[in-house]
Protein backbone atom coordinates (compact mmCIF):
# COMPACT_ATOMS: atom_id res chain seq x y z
CA UNK A 1 0.00 0.00 0.00
CA UNK A 2 3.10 2.28 -0.09
CA UNK A 3 2.09 3.18 -3.88
CA UNK A 4 -0.59 5.08 -2.03
CA UNK A 5 1.10 7.15 -0.56
CA UNK A 6 4.21 7.73 -2.33
CA UNK A 7 1.96 7.79 -5.61
CA UNK A 8 -1.61 8.05 -6.18
CA UNK A 9 -1.70 10.46 -3.04
CA UNK A 10 0.48 13.11 -4.72
CA UNK A 11 -1.19 13.04 -7.53
CA UNK A 12 -3.95 13.69 -6.45
CA UNK A 13 -3.34 16.23 -4.64
CA UNK A 14 -1.50 18.06 -7.40
CA UNK A 15 -5.25 16.87 -9.65
CA UNK A 16 -6.99 18.93 -6.42
CA UNK A 17 -4.77 22.40 -6.97
CA UNK A 18 -5.38 22.14 -11.11
CA UNK A 19 -8.76 24.96 -10.09
CA UNK A 20 -6.16 27.05 -8.34
CA UNK A 21 -3.24 26.82 -10.65
CA UNK A 22 -5.43 28.04 -13.64
CA UNK A 23 -6.98 30.79 -11.53
CA UNK A 24 -3.57 31.81 -10.50
CA UNK A 25 -2.41 31.77 -13.81
CA UNK A 26 -5.31 33.68 -15.37
CA UNK A 27 -4.50 36.54 -12.70
CA UNK A 28 -0.83 36.59 -14.55
CA UNK A 29 -2.39 36.95 -18.15
CA UNK A 30 -5.80 39.53 -17.03
CA UNK A 31 -3.14 41.62 -15.10
CA UNK A 32 -0.68 41.58 -18.32
CA UNK A 33 2.03 39.86 -15.64
CA UNK A 34 2.79 36.70 -18.09
CA UNK A 35 0.53 35.28 -20.93
CA UNK A 36 0.91 32.00 -19.83
CA UNK A 37 -1.63 29.49 -21.73
CA UNK A 38 -4.73 30.63 -23.10
CA UNK A 39 -6.39 30.74 -19.76
CA UNK A 40 -8.56 34.15 -20.19
CA UNK A 41 -10.66 34.90 -16.72
CA UNK A 42 -12.58 37.29 -19.37
CA UNK A 43 -14.80 40.26 -19.33
CA UNK A 44 -15.37 40.08 -14.84
CA UNK A 45 -12.70 38.06 -13.61
CA UNK A 46 -13.34 39.05 -9.76
CA UNK A 47 -16.46 36.87 -10.53
CA UNK A 48 -15.07 34.08 -12.61
CA UNK A 49 -12.03 33.96 -9.08
CA UNK A 50 -15.28 34.24 -7.21
CA UNK A 51 -17.36 31.32 -8.82
CA UNK A 52 -14.69 29.62 -9.57
CA UNK A 53 -13.50 29.33 -5.93
CA UNK A 54 -16.93 28.86 -4.66
CA UNK A 55 -18.05 26.10 -7.12
CA UNK A 56 -14.42 24.51 -5.69
CA UNK A 57 -15.26 24.51 -2.17
CA UNK A 58 -19.07 22.85 -2.65
CA UNK A 59 -17.14 19.95 -5.01
CA UNK A 60 -14.71 19.07 -1.99
CA UNK A 61 -17.37 19.25 0.13
CA UNK A 62 -19.42 16.59 -2.04
CA UNK A 63 -16.37 14.55 -2.60
CA UNK A 64 -15.35 14.59 1.05
CA UNK A 65 -19.00 13.02 2.04
CA UNK A 66 -18.68 10.62 -0.79
CA UNK A 67 -15.84 9.10 1.18
CA UNK A 68 -17.73 6.95 3.50
CA UNK A 69 -20.55 5.83 1.05
CA UNK A 70 -18.05 4.60 -1.41
CA UNK A 71 -15.90 2.65 1.21
CA UNK A 72 -19.74 1.16 1.96
CA UNK A 73 -19.85 0.01 -1.61
CA UNK A 74 -16.74 -1.01 -2.17
CA UNK A 75 -15.92 -2.75 0.71
CA UNK A 76 -12.66 -0.90 1.24
CA UNK A 77 -11.38 1.53 3.20
CA UNK A 78 -8.80 3.15 0.87
CA UNK A 79 -11.40 6.02 0.64
CA UNK A 80 -10.65 6.88 3.84
CA UNK A 81 -7.17 7.58 3.43
CA UNK A 82 -8.41 10.56 0.89
CA UNK A 83 -10.89 11.96 3.31
CA UNK A 84 -8.51 14.54 4.97
CA UNK A 85 -6.93 16.17 2.06
CA UNK A 86 -10.28 16.50 0.22
CA UNK A 87 -12.06 18.00 3.23
CA UNK A 88 -8.59 20.66 3.82
CA UNK A 89 -9.09 21.07 0.20
CA UNK A 90 -12.58 22.36 0.51
CA UNK A 91 -10.81 24.67 3.23
CA UNK A 92 -8.46 25.62 0.89
CA UNK A 93 -11.06 26.79 -1.79
CA UNK A 94 -13.30 28.79 0.75
CA UNK A 95 -10.43 30.94 2.21
CA UNK A 96 -9.25 31.52 -1.66
CA UNK A 97 -13.02 32.44 -2.37
CA UNK A 98 -13.56 34.57 1.11
CA UNK A 99 -10.41 36.45 0.36
CA UNK A 100 -11.15 36.98 -3.12
CA UNK A 101 -14.60 38.16 -1.73
CA UNK A 102 -13.34 40.46 1.07
CA UNK A 103 -10.05 41.89 -0.81
CA UNK A 104 -10.99 42.06 -4.46
CA UNK A 105 -14.86 42.36 -4.86
CA UNK A 106 -15.01 44.39 -1.66
CA UNK A 107 -11.52 46.11 -1.91
CA UNK A 108 -10.48 45.09 1.27
CA UNK A 109 -13.23 47.19 3.38
CA UNK A 110 -14.11 45.01 6.31
CA UNK A 111 -16.84 47.72 6.99
CA UNK A 112 -18.43 46.85 3.78
CA UNK A 113 -18.10 43.49 4.95
CA UNK A 114 -20.07 43.36 8.01
CA UNK A 115 -22.46 45.37 6.69
CA UNK A 116 -22.96 42.45 4.44
CA UNK A 117 -22.38 39.70 7.56
CA UNK A 118 -25.55 41.99 9.06
CA UNK A 119 -27.50 42.79 5.68
CA UNK A 120 -27.58 39.95 3.53
CA UNK A 121 -28.57 36.74 4.57
CA UNK A 122 -26.61 34.85 2.01
CA UNK A 123 -23.50 36.08 2.77
CA UNK A 124 -24.59 35.49 6.52
CA UNK A 125 -24.77 31.69 6.01
CA UNK A 126 -21.44 31.40 3.63
CA UNK A 127 -19.49 33.14 6.32
CA UNK A 128 -20.98 30.60 9.39
CA UNK A 129 -19.99 27.86 7.03
CA UNK A 130 -16.84 29.06 6.73
CA UNK A 131 -16.22 29.94 10.38
CA UNK A 132 -17.54 26.34 10.82
CA UNK A 133 -15.44 24.66 8.77
CA UNK A 134 -12.07 26.45 10.71
CA UNK A 135 -12.35 23.62 13.88
CA UNK A 136 -12.35 20.62 12.21
CA UNK A 137 -9.48 22.31 9.91
CA UNK A 138 -7.55 23.15 12.84
CA UNK A 139 -8.50 19.26 13.93
CA UNK A 140 -7.74 17.46 11.52
CA UNK A 141 -3.95 16.20 12.78
CA UNK A 142 -4.30 12.23 13.23
CA UNK A 143 -2.58 13.75 17.12
CA UNK A 144 -5.91 16.18 17.39
CA UNK A 145 -8.01 12.66 16.29
CA UNK A 146 -6.16 10.69 18.85
CA UNK A 147 -6.65 13.04 21.67
CA UNK A 148 -10.64 13.77 21.10
CA UNK A 149 -11.53 10.25 20.52
CA UNK A 150 -15.11 9.80 20.16
CA UNK A 151 -15.46 13.81 19.94
CA UNK A 152 -13.51 14.02 17.24
CA UNK A 153 -16.26 11.74 15.51
CA UNK A 154 -18.93 13.99 16.68
CA UNK A 155 -17.42 17.19 15.99
CA UNK A 156 -16.63 16.56 12.38
CA UNK A 157 -20.30 15.73 12.08
CA UNK A 158 -20.59 19.53 11.24
CA UNK A 159 -19.67 18.93 7.89
CA UNK A 160 -22.81 17.96 7.32
CA UNK A 161 -23.68 21.43 8.13
CA UNK A 162 -21.17 23.24 6.69
CA UNK A 163 -22.26 21.37 3.08
CA UNK A 164 -25.86 22.55 3.91
CA UNK A 165 -24.97 26.04 4.33
CA UNK A 166 -22.86 26.03 1.14
CA UNK A 167 -25.46 24.67 -1.00
CA UNK A 168 -28.25 27.12 0.48
CA UNK A 169 -25.45 30.46 0.10
CA UNK A 170 -25.15 29.51 -3.33
CA UNK A 171 -28.92 29.03 -3.95
CA UNK A 172 -29.54 32.48 -2.11
CA UNK A 173 -27.09 34.20 -4.34
CA UNK A 174 -28.14 32.99 -7.80
CA UNK A 175 -30.43 35.72 -9.45
CA UNK A 176 -32.92 33.63 -11.01
CA UNK A 177 -31.58 30.38 -12.99
CA UNK A 178 -31.62 27.80 -9.89
CA UNK A 179 -30.42 24.77 -11.68
CA UNK A 180 -27.24 24.89 -10.90
CA UNK A 181 -27.82 24.97 -7.02
CA UNK A 182 -30.30 22.62 -7.79
CA UNK A 183 -27.79 19.55 -9.14
CA UNK A 184 -25.86 20.34 -5.81
CA UNK A 185 -29.08 20.33 -3.38
CA UNK A 186 -30.05 17.16 -5.21
CA UNK A 187 -26.31 15.65 -4.64
CA UNK A 188 -25.84 16.54 -1.04
CA UNK A 189 -29.87 14.95 0.02
CA UNK A 190 -28.54 12.05 -1.78
CA UNK A 191 -25.16 11.89 0.55
CA UNK A 192 -26.82 13.21 4.05
CA UNK A 193 -30.30 11.08 3.27
CA UNK A 194 -27.90 7.58 2.47
CA UNK A 195 -26.41 8.63 6.46
CA UNK A 196 -30.12 8.69 7.19
CA UNK A 197 -30.95 5.75 6.09
CA UNK A 198 -27.96 3.77 7.21
CA UNK A 199 -28.23 5.01 10.82
CA UNK A 200 -31.65 3.82 11.10
CA UNK A 201 -31.02 0.40 9.73
CA UNK A 202 -28.12 0.33 12.58
CA UNK A 203 -30.44 1.14 15.01
CA UNK A 204 -33.14 -1.60 13.59
CA UNK A 205 -30.50 -3.74 14.29
CA UNK A 206 -29.28 -2.97 17.57
CA UNK A 207 -32.88 -2.84 18.82
CA UNK A 208 -33.64 -6.23 16.78
CA UNK A 209 -30.23 -8.33 18.72
CA UNK A 210 -31.89 -8.30 22.23
CA UNK A 211 -35.38 -9.90 20.95
CA UNK A 212 -33.54 -12.34 18.75
CA UNK A 213 -31.85 -13.57 22.01
CA UNK A 214 -34.62 -13.93 24.09
CA UNK A 215 -36.23 -15.72 21.09
CA UNK A 216 -33.74 -18.54 20.77
CA UNK A 217 -33.50 -18.59 24.56
CA UNK B 1 -4.61 43.72 -21.51
CA UNK B 2 -8.09 45.23 -23.13
CA UNK B 3 -7.03 46.65 -26.36
CA UNK B 4 -10.02 49.57 -28.06
CA UNK B 5 -9.93 48.47 -32.03
CA UNK B 6 -8.20 51.26 -34.03
CA UNK B 7 -7.67 50.35 -36.83
CA UNK B 8 -9.35 48.42 -39.80
CA UNK B 9 -7.02 45.20 -39.32
CA UNK B 10 -6.91 45.26 -35.88
CA UNK B 11 -10.51 45.67 -35.07
CA UNK B 12 -10.98 42.97 -37.23
CA UNK B 13 -8.99 40.83 -36.30
CA UNK B 14 -10.45 41.31 -32.59
CA UNK B 15 -13.60 40.75 -33.63
CA UNK B 16 -12.58 37.71 -35.35
CA UNK B 17 -10.61 36.38 -32.31
CA UNK B 18 -13.98 37.11 -30.51
CA UNK B 19 -16.47 35.37 -32.74
CA UNK B 20 -13.97 32.02 -33.13
CA UNK B 21 -12.86 31.64 -29.13
CA UNK B 22 -14.87 29.15 -27.41
CA UNK B 23 -15.86 31.65 -24.58
CA UNK B 24 -16.49 29.63 -21.65
CA UNK B 25 -14.22 30.90 -18.78
CA UNK B 26 -10.87 29.52 -18.90
CA UNK B 27 -11.29 27.20 -21.88
CA UNK B 28 -8.49 26.29 -24.28
CA UNK B 29 -9.43 26.63 -28.03
CA UNK B 30 -8.35 23.95 -30.00
CA UNK B 31 -6.71 24.42 -33.30
CA UNK B 32 -9.59 22.36 -35.30
CA UNK B 33 -12.48 25.24 -34.19
CA UNK B 34 -10.81 27.92 -35.94
CA UNK B 35 -11.08 28.99 -39.73
CA UNK B 36 -8.44 30.06 -41.15
CA UNK B 37 -8.12 34.27 -40.45
CA UNK B 38 -7.94 34.94 -44.58
CA UNK B 39 -10.84 33.00 -45.47
CA UNK B 40 -12.75 35.52 -43.11
CA UNK B 41 -11.62 38.77 -44.16
CA UNK B 42 -12.06 37.97 -47.83
CA UNK B 43 -15.86 37.37 -46.98
CA UNK B 44 -16.34 40.20 -44.31
CA UNK B 45 -15.27 43.06 -47.13
CA UNK B 46 -17.21 41.28 -49.81
CA UNK B 47 -19.92 42.17 -46.93
CA UNK B 48 -18.78 44.95 -46.30
CA UNK B 49 -18.87 46.69 -49.54
CA UNK B 50 -22.99 45.60 -49.48
CA UNK B 51 -23.37 47.51 -45.71
CA UNK B 52 -23.69 50.58 -47.31
CA UNK B 53 -26.81 49.91 -48.71
CA UNK B 54 -28.03 47.99 -45.58
CA UNK B 55 -30.18 50.59 -44.29
CA UNK B 56 -31.66 51.81 -47.68
CA UNK B 57 -34.56 51.03 -48.88
CA UNK B 58 -35.21 47.99 -51.38
CA UNK B 59 -32.48 45.72 -49.82
CA UNK B 60 -31.07 43.33 -52.35
CA UNK B 61 -30.58 39.55 -51.17
CA UNK B 62 -27.06 40.51 -51.05
CA UNK B 63 -27.41 43.36 -48.40
CA UNK B 64 -29.69 42.02 -46.00
CA UNK B 65 -27.19 39.04 -45.53
CA UNK B 66 -24.84 42.22 -44.92
CA UNK B 67 -27.31 43.83 -42.37
CA UNK B 68 -28.37 40.69 -40.53
CA UNK B 69 -24.68 38.55 -40.61
CA UNK B 70 -21.64 40.56 -40.95
CA UNK B 71 -20.44 43.53 -38.84
CA UNK B 72 -21.35 46.13 -41.26
CA UNK B 73 -20.39 49.17 -40.82
CA UNK B 74 -23.63 52.21 -40.67
CA UNK B 75 -23.61 55.79 -41.41
CA UNK B 76 -24.01 57.69 -38.52
CA UNK B 77 -23.09 61.43 -36.53
CA UNK B 78 -21.50 61.25 -33.51
CA UNK B 79 -23.72 62.73 -30.98
CA UNK B 80 -21.29 64.37 -28.30
CA UNK B 81 -23.57 66.09 -26.16
CA UNK B 82 -25.63 62.83 -25.38
CA UNK B 83 -22.08 61.32 -24.85
CA UNK B 84 -19.93 60.68 -21.67
CA UNK B 85 -16.74 61.63 -21.58
CA UNK B 86 -15.43 58.12 -20.25
CA UNK B 87 -13.73 55.21 -21.58
CA UNK B 88 -15.70 53.19 -23.73
CA UNK B 89 -15.63 48.91 -23.19
CA UNK B 90 -13.76 47.35 -25.46
CA UNK B 91 -15.65 45.74 -28.52
CA UNK B 92 -14.56 42.31 -27.08
CA UNK B 93 -16.04 43.14 -23.63
CA UNK B 94 -19.09 43.89 -24.84
CA UNK B 95 -19.98 41.58 -27.26
CA UNK B 96 -18.99 38.80 -25.07
CA UNK B 97 -20.32 39.67 -21.37
CA UNK B 98 -24.05 40.55 -21.63
CA UNK B 99 -27.27 39.28 -20.42
CA UNK B 100 -29.80 37.84 -22.83
CA UNK B 101 -31.43 34.71 -21.30
CA UNK B 102 -33.12 34.10 -24.55
CA UNK B 103 -29.52 32.37 -25.06
CA UNK B 104 -28.36 30.87 -22.01
CA UNK B 105 -28.08 32.77 -18.18
CA UNK B 106 -24.08 32.73 -18.65
CA UNK B 107 -23.07 36.42 -19.48
CA UNK B 108 -20.72 33.90 -22.48
CA UNK B 109 -24.19 32.47 -24.05
CA UNK B 110 -25.28 35.25 -25.54
CA UNK B 111 -22.26 35.38 -28.01
CA UNK B 112 -21.84 31.81 -28.31
CA UNK B 113 -25.72 30.70 -29.15
CA UNK B 114 -27.02 34.02 -31.01
CA UNK B 115 -24.26 33.98 -34.38
CA UNK B 116 -27.03 31.85 -36.47
CA UNK B 117 -29.61 34.11 -35.22
CA UNK B 118 -31.91 35.65 -38.38
CA UNK B 119 -32.63 39.41 -38.43
CA UNK B 120 -33.93 38.95 -41.62
CA UNK B 121 -36.49 39.48 -42.61
CA UNK B 122 -37.95 41.11 -39.11
CA UNK B 123 -41.25 42.76 -38.65
CA UNK B 124 -42.43 45.08 -35.58
CA UNK B 125 -46.00 44.82 -34.82
CA UNK B 126 -47.39 48.18 -33.59
CA UNK B 127 -50.92 48.01 -32.14
CA UNK B 128 -53.01 49.62 -28.93
CA UNK B 129 -53.37 53.26 -28.22
CA UNK B 130 -52.27 54.69 -31.45
CA UNK B 131 -53.95 55.90 -34.83
CA UNK B 132 -51.17 53.87 -37.00
CA UNK B 133 -50.55 50.56 -36.19
CA UNK B 134 -49.74 47.52 -38.01
CA UNK B 135 -47.21 45.53 -39.13
CA UNK B 136 -44.15 46.91 -40.50
CA UNK B 137 -40.80 45.50 -41.66
CA UNK B 138 -37.76 46.56 -40.14
CA UNK B 139 -36.96 48.98 -43.55
CA UNK B 140 -39.69 50.63 -42.59
CA UNK B 141 -39.14 50.91 -38.82
CA UNK B 142 -35.65 52.63 -39.63
CA UNK B 143 -35.86 54.41 -43.12
CA UNK B 144 -37.17 58.26 -41.61
CA UNK B 145 -34.46 58.03 -38.89
CA UNK B 146 -30.79 59.30 -39.05
CA UNK B 147 -28.60 57.61 -36.88
CA UNK B 148 -26.34 58.93 -34.06
CA UNK B 149 -23.68 57.18 -31.82
CA UNK B 150 -24.02 58.01 -28.20
CA UNK B 151 -21.22 56.88 -25.84
CA UNK B 152 -23.79 56.25 -22.97
CA UNK B 153 -22.84 54.25 -19.49
CA UNK B 154 -24.66 50.84 -18.63
CA UNK B 155 -25.63 49.86 -15.40
CA UNK B 156 -26.78 46.26 -14.65
CA UNK B 157 -28.82 45.27 -12.05
CA UNK B 158 -26.02 42.93 -10.52
CA UNK B 159 -23.66 45.59 -9.46
CA UNK B 160 -21.34 45.68 -13.26
CA UNK B 161 -20.96 48.46 -15.66
CA UNK B 162 -19.96 49.08 -18.75
CA UNK B 163 -19.50 52.68 -21.05
CA UNK B 164 -20.85 51.72 -24.66
CA UNK B 165 -20.93 53.38 -27.84
CA UNK B 166 -24.18 52.84 -29.16
CA UNK B 167 -26.15 53.64 -32.62
CA UNK B 168 -29.11 54.50 -32.91
CA UNK B 169 -31.93 57.16 -32.60
CA UNK B 170 -34.63 58.70 -30.21
CA UNK B 171 -37.84 56.38 -29.50
CA UNK B 172 -39.71 59.43 -29.13
CA UNK B 173 -38.95 60.32 -32.86
CA UNK B 174 -39.96 56.81 -33.46
CA UNK B 175 -43.00 56.54 -31.20
CA UNK B 176 -44.56 59.68 -32.80
CA UNK B 177 -45.12 58.22 -36.73
CA UNK B 178 -48.08 56.22 -35.18
CA UNK B 179 -49.68 59.02 -33.50
CA UNK B 180 -50.40 57.42 -29.98
CA UNK B 181 -53.80 58.58 -28.84
CA UNK B 182 -54.08 60.34 -25.21
CA UNK B 183 -55.21 57.31 -23.59
CA UNK B 184 -51.68 55.93 -24.34
CA UNK B 185 -50.14 56.47 -21.05
CA UNK B 186 -47.56 53.48 -21.18
CA UNK B 187 -46.12 51.23 -23.74
CA UNK B 188 -45.43 48.02 -23.99
CA UNK B 189 -42.27 45.97 -25.94
CA UNK B 190 -41.96 42.26 -26.55
CA UNK B 191 -39.01 40.13 -27.80
CA UNK B 192 -39.45 38.01 -30.43
CA UNK B 193 -40.88 34.69 -29.51
CA UNK B 194 -38.93 31.21 -31.21
CA UNK B 195 -37.62 28.71 -29.02
CA UNK B 196 -36.05 26.96 -32.01
CA UNK B 197 -34.09 30.03 -32.80
CA UNK B 198 -33.40 30.98 -29.24
CA UNK B 199 -32.37 28.02 -26.60
CA UNK B 200 -33.09 29.69 -23.75
CA UNK B 201 -36.68 30.10 -24.30
CA UNK B 202 -36.91 26.65 -24.10
CA UNK B 203 -36.14 26.05 -20.48
CA UNK B 204 -38.77 27.85 -17.67
CA UNK B 205 -36.11 30.73 -16.31
CA UNK B 206 -38.04 33.36 -17.29
CA UNK B 207 -41.94 33.92 -18.85
CA UNK B 208 -41.70 34.09 -22.52
CA UNK B 209 -41.56 36.44 -24.38
CA UNK B 210 -39.86 39.11 -23.01
CA UNK B 211 -41.77 42.14 -21.99
CA UNK B 212 -40.98 45.57 -20.84
CA UNK B 213 -42.35 48.69 -20.65
CA UNK B 214 -41.85 52.70 -20.30
CA UNK B 215 -44.27 55.51 -19.57
CA UNK B 216 -44.90 57.67 -21.89
CA UNK B 217 -43.23 60.29 -20.67
CA UNK B 218 -40.26 58.18 -20.15
CA UNK B 219 -40.30 56.72 -24.00
CA UNK B 220 -40.31 59.91 -25.30
CA UNK B 221 -37.65 61.22 -22.83
CA UNK B 222 -34.97 62.20 -25.42
CA UNK B 223 -31.66 60.13 -23.63
CA UNK B 224 -33.70 56.96 -24.62
CA UNK B 225 -32.35 55.52 -27.45
CA UNK B 226 -33.89 52.59 -30.27
CA UNK B 227 -30.44 50.91 -30.73
CA UNK B 228 -29.68 49.11 -34.16
CA UNK B 229 -25.88 49.51 -33.76
CA UNK B 230 -22.22 49.45 -31.79
CA UNK B 231 -19.00 50.95 -32.12
CA UNK B 232 -20.28 52.02 -35.38
CA UNK B 233 -21.27 48.86 -36.60
CA UNK B 234 -24.49 46.67 -36.84
CA UNK B 235 -25.22 45.66 -33.95
CA UNK B 236 -24.15 42.52 -32.68
CA UNK B 237 -26.91 39.00 -32.27
CA UNK B 238 -25.81 38.76 -29.38
CA UNK B 239 -26.46 42.71 -28.14
CA UNK B 240 -30.17 42.58 -29.14
CA UNK B 241 -30.09 42.85 -32.81
CA UNK B 242 -31.92 44.23 -34.58
CA UNK B 243 -33.43 46.77 -32.73
CA UNK B 244 -33.21 46.89 -28.91
CA UNK B 245 -33.93 50.05 -26.59
CA UNK B 246 -30.96 51.77 -24.08
CA UNK B 247 -32.57 53.93 -20.96
CA UNK B 248 -29.36 54.82 -20.00
CA UNK B 249 -30.58 55.68 -16.31
CA UNK B 250 -32.36 52.59 -15.91
CA UNK B 251 -30.96 49.06 -14.66
CA UNK B 252 -29.77 47.44 -17.89
CA UNK B 253 -32.96 44.92 -18.36
CA UNK B 254 -34.72 47.14 -19.23
CA UNK B 255 -33.45 47.70 -22.77
CA UNK B 256 -35.47 44.85 -24.25
CA UNK B 257 -33.86 43.01 -27.49
CA UNK B 258 -35.13 42.02 -30.58
CA UNK B 259 -38.22 44.05 -30.61
CA UNK B 260 -40.91 42.52 -32.51
CA UNK B 261 -43.79 44.55 -30.49
CA UNK B 262 -44.89 47.84 -29.58
CA UNK B 263 -48.01 48.54 -28.21
CA UNK B 264 -49.43 51.71 -26.77
CA UNK B 265 -51.34 50.94 -23.28
CA UNK B 266 -53.77 52.81 -20.90
CA UNK B 267 -52.10 50.98 -17.73
CA UNK B 268 -48.82 49.67 -16.97
CA UNK B 269 -47.53 46.60 -18.70
CA UNK B 270 -46.47 43.21 -16.95
CA UNK B 271 -42.53 43.14 -17.54
CA UNK B 272 -40.69 40.41 -17.05
CA UNK B 273 -38.79 40.67 -14.39
CA UNK B 274 -40.95 42.78 -12.01
CA UNK B 275 -43.54 39.70 -12.72
CA UNK B 276 -40.88 37.23 -12.16
CA UNK B 277 -39.83 38.58 -8.57
CA UNK B 278 -42.00 41.19 -7.29
CA UNK B 279 -40.08 42.29 -4.61
CA UNK B 280 -36.88 42.53 -6.44
CA UNK B 281 -37.34 44.24 -9.67
CA UNK B 282 -39.70 46.98 -10.01
CA UNK B 283 -41.37 48.40 -13.10
CA UNK B 284 -39.13 51.72 -13.04
CA UNK B 285 -35.54 50.16 -12.21
CA UNK B 286 -34.15 53.66 -11.80
CA UNK B 287 -30.64 53.05 -10.83
CA UNK B 288 -30.25 54.47 -7.58
CA UNK B 289 -27.76 53.54 -4.92
CA UNK B 290 -30.06 54.72 -1.91
CA UNK B 291 -32.65 51.61 -2.76
CA UNK B 292 -30.50 48.50 -2.68
CA UNK B 293 -31.35 45.15 -4.15
CA UNK B 294 -32.88 42.59 -1.43
CA UNK B 295 -29.88 39.97 -1.43
CA UNK B 296 -27.35 42.65 -2.45
CA UNK B 297 -25.63 46.50 -2.31
CA UNK B 298 -26.80 48.73 -5.11
CA UNK B 299 -24.56 51.41 -3.63
CA UNK B 300 -21.21 50.61 -5.93
CA UNK B 301 -20.59 48.87 -8.76
CA UNK B 302 -17.60 47.26 -10.71
CA UNK B 303 -16.78 48.74 -13.79
CA UNK B 304 -16.09 45.83 -16.14
CA UNK B 305 -12.67 45.84 -18.31
CA UNK B 306 -10.96 47.95 -14.96
CA UNK B 307 -7.59 46.82 -13.27
CA UNK B 308 -8.18 43.58 -11.51
CA UNK B 309 -7.21 45.40 -8.20
CA UNK B 310 -9.16 48.62 -8.80
CA UNK B 311 -11.44 49.47 -6.77
CA UNK B 312 -15.30 49.32 -7.03
CA UNK B 313 -17.05 52.45 -7.62
CA UNK B 314 -19.84 54.50 -6.42
CA UNK B 315 -23.24 54.22 -8.24
CA UNK B 316 -24.69 57.71 -9.57
CA UNK B 317 -28.30 58.61 -8.87
CA UNK B 318 -30.08 57.36 -12.24
CA UNK B 319 -26.66 56.32 -13.59
CA UNK B 320 -25.14 60.03 -13.49
CA UNK B 321 -28.07 61.01 -15.44
CA UNK B 322 -30.20 62.99 -12.76
CA UNK B 323 -29.86 66.24 -14.18
CA UNK B 324 -31.67 65.36 -17.15
CA UNK B 325 -34.22 63.17 -16.00
CA UNK B 326 -34.70 63.19 -12.26
CA UNK B 327 -37.83 65.65 -13.00
CA UNK B 328 -39.82 62.71 -14.46
CA UNK B 329 -39.82 60.91 -10.82
CA UNK B 330 -40.14 64.48 -8.73
CA UNK B 331 -42.92 63.57 -5.54
CA UNK B 332 -42.33 60.20 -6.13
CA UNK B 333 -41.41 57.85 -3.15
CA UNK B 334 -38.79 56.03 -4.91
CA UNK B 335 -38.17 53.60 -2.47
CA UNK B 336 -41.99 52.30 -3.47
CA UNK B 337 -41.64 53.01 -6.94
CA UNK B 338 -37.88 50.93 -7.44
Amino acid sequence: MRWIRWVLKPLVFAACLIPAVRLGLGVLNATGVAHIGDISLGADPVKVMLHTCGRWTLNFLMITLCMTPLKDLTHSIVWLRFRRMFGLFAFFYVLLHFSVYLLLDQDGKLGALWQDIVKRPYITIGVLGLLLLIPLAATSTAKAQRRLGRRWTRLHRLIYLVAILGVWHFWWQVKKDIREPLWYACGLTVLLGYRLWKRRRSFARVSAAPLARTDGA
Amino acid sequence: MKQMPVSGGLLTKTIWNQLMRKRSTLSVIAPSEITPYEHYVSRRSLLAAGAGLALAPGLGGFARHAFAQAPGALKYVRNAAFSVAEAPNSYTDITTYNNYYEFGTDKSDPAENSQKFRTQPWNVTVGGEAEVTGSFTLEDILKPHALEERVYRLRCVEAWSMVVPWVGFPLGDLLKRFKPTSKAKFVEFKTLYDPKQMPGQRTGVLEWPYVEGLRMDEAMHPLTLVVVGLYGKVLPNQNGAPLRLVIPWKYGFKGIKAIVSIKFMERAPRTTWAGAATNEYGFFANVNPQVDHPRWSQATERRIGASLFGPRRPTLPFNGYADQVASLYSGMDLRKYF
